[in-house]
């Protein structure tokens, strides 16, 4: 396995930062969104598309690109900002998020923009969508992989649980999920809502590889996706621990900050925390 | 009328299988019913474009969805019931919004699905569909047609849905004749009524205007196999014609066949239209033909109607 220098590990954790500082500028234009949801996946999301995923930005459409389903949609501003700061398309066009006309749907629309592999944010269906693509590579014969990040909350439907038992019995060990544990859903902690776990048992019972991580440490997250890539004959599901709101201290396990967007003083006070030069 | 009879469900598999030999982007999906709905023929030739996915429709759906991401064309298969109303939130926002080439090929639909009762027919899948943005919808009337339609929508961009049926069905459309997408096919010229049906309806159409001819009552028919996009010019033409409408489904009368129609009259050429199909009710237990029968799905209905409507004209 590789042993990532520190460098390295700083600058992603830096475009992490800047997905975070964009996602509170993105939700604060647009006067609505899911801050909370987006930055407890933002380091996840910053490790695939700056490091882990092999993508060619200029030409999305590429055939052997690596492929990523956004299963938790209402994340949709993280993904948008790793995708701007990729160059799929200008980083000016982030704060059009939700208005009349944008390319930038509240949730991923496929067709809309390009880039997002596929229309998500009815909960419980990407991981299906992302075993199709597994599927697809697999009978093609081709080495690209397919990561999928899924939200807690969506565990409780029934859908991902079928998707569970497609994905190991057809052994997709080129599908990569992880599950974005930050414990809350809009009406509570998952845990008082509808219990979910023990979750790591069942995704093992189930027939998937299971790792557990931080899903805020940048080395612990690549070292993750390379253990995925090396296990052969069953999916992985890395679940990554993770906090709703993170870096920005009274976002952070917040369920206000679930749908809601901060208001001006509360988005100059996140970007401050968030280390913006004002 | 005599007829000759043909399984709906057998043209189909052997569609998939023509497709398969020369169509490498074709993959075939079902959910534990692939006997049924003859999925298993295509399997059969080419297993490893075959995948079976359980009884899991709504996976399915998803899975389908996913393999259309990556260039292929799919067919889903399992019972209408399941893949239009257990599926209906993953057809919208996994296929239809996103508008990829899967091609949903729903059989036992109806109640002409006979014993199995309520929980297994359907009479509600064509309302389901079409209510969809971006999706087509197409009812065949015969076997011969459903191998049409099955390769027509393999050259189709986007979302399809397809209806057949369990039993076997009355031919009634002619070997040579073409099928295309948005496009109805006047099977019986007439001057006084036009009666327009979709799938096994389409023949007792063809009974009802038979016997209407010996009381001198002139009807032409059409078989609306697309129900959408609907062939509004062939209705346009019907009115103008006959200016009497009598629609004839093997599904609910609210928004079916009928509906579409009726929708499309009452905008363009408001002319007396009669609907004959399931008023609004569920099926349950018994043979095909005797729950037609028992559900108002016969040639007497459509003659009613064709009575209804041409006194009202």
């Amino acid at each position: 396995m590789v042993a990532y220098p520190d460098d390295i590990i700083a600058e992603l954790e830096r475009r992490a930062n800047l997905i975070r500082r964009h996602v509170i500028r993105m939700t604060r234009a647009a006067g609505s969104g899911h801050p909370g949801g987006s930055l407890s996946s933002s380091d996840i999301i910053a490790a695939l598309y700056f490091k882990i995923m092999n993508h060619h930005p200029q030409d999305p459409s590429w055939e052997d690109r690596d492929r990523f389903v956004l299963s938790k949609g209402h994340a949709a501003p993280a993904l948008y900002a790793a995708l701007a700061e990729n160059g799929y398309f200008p980083v000016e066009e982030l704060l059009t998020l939700r208005k009349l006309g944008s390319r930038l749907q509240g949730h991923p629309s496929k067709n809309k923009l390009p880039g997002v592999e596929m229309s998500t944010g009815s909960l419980g269906q990407g991981l299906s969508v992302a075993n199709g693509m597994g599927l697809a590579a697999k009978l093609d014969r081709k080495a690209y992989r397919i990561y999928c990040v899924c939200g807690d909350g969506e565990m409780q439907s029934g859908q991902i649980w079928e998707a569970a038992m497609l994905g190991a019995h057809y052994e997709l060990d080129n599908v990569t999920a992880f599950l974005d544990r930050n414990k809350l859903q809009i009406d509570g902690p998952t845990e008082k809502i509808m219990s979910l776990e023990p979750l790591p048992e069942k995704w093992r019972a189930f027939g998937w590889h299971v790792i557990e991580i931080d899903g805020h440490d940048m080395r612990q997250i690549l070292d993750a996706c390379d253990k995925a890539k090396e296990t052969k004959g069953r999916p992985t599901m890395i679940i990554a621990h993770t906090v709703k709101g993170k870096g920005v201290s009274f976002m952070e396990n917040a369920l206000s900050f679930h749908g809601k967007a901060p208001n001006d003083e509360e988005t100059k006070k996140a970007l401050k925390e968030l280390g913006e030069e004002l | 009328m005599k007829w000759s009879y043909a399984s709906q469900r057998k043209e189909y598999g052997r569609a998939l299988i023509d497709l398969g030999k020369t169509r490498k982007d074709v993959v075939v999906l079902d959910a534990d019913l692939s006997g049924s709905t003859r999925t298993a023929d295509f399997a059969k030739e080419f297993p490893e474009h075959f995948f079976n996915c359980g009884i899991a429709e709504q996976n399915m759906m998803g899975t389908a969805a996913g393999f259309a991401c990556s260039g292929k064309t799919v067919f889903a298969s399992t019972f209408a019931v399941f893949a239009t109303g257990r599926c209906w939130d993953q057809i919208r926002q996994s296929i239809c919004y996103p508008k990829l080439n899967v091609k949903i090929c729903a059989t036992h639909a109806g109640i002409t699905v006979g014993g199995d009762g309520a929980s297994h027919q359907t009479g509600e899948d064509v309302a389901l569909m079409r209510t969809l943005p971006n999706m087509t919808v197409v009812v065949p009337a015969d076997a011969p047609e459903t191998y049409k339609v099955t390769r027509a929508f393999a050259d189709w961009n986007g979302p399809c849905y397809m209806r057949m049926g369990r039993l076997d069905f009355p031919t009634v459309t002619d070997a040579e004749a073409q099928f295309k997408i948005g496009k109805g096919s006047l099977l019986r010229e007439g001057e006084d009524v036009t009666l327009i049906g979709a799938g096994i309806m389409v023949s007792r159409c063809l009974e009802a205007a038979e016997q209407l001819e010996r009381r001198n009552i002139s009807a032409q028919v059409i078989n609306m196999a697309s129900i959408k996009p609907l062939d509004e010019g062939l209705i346009a033409q019907a009115v103008k014609k006959t200016g009497a409408i009598v629609t004839a489904e093997e599904h609910n009368i609210v928004s079916g066949l009928g509906s579409a129609v009726a929708s499309y009259l009452c905008e363009h050429d408001p002319v007396p239209v009669k609907r004959v199909g399931l008023m609004d009710t569920f099926g349950e237990s018994g043979e095909g033909e005797e729950l037609m029968k028992k559900y108002g799905l016969t040639a007497e209905k459509i003659i009613e109607a064709a009575d209804d409507v041409l006194k009202r004209r």
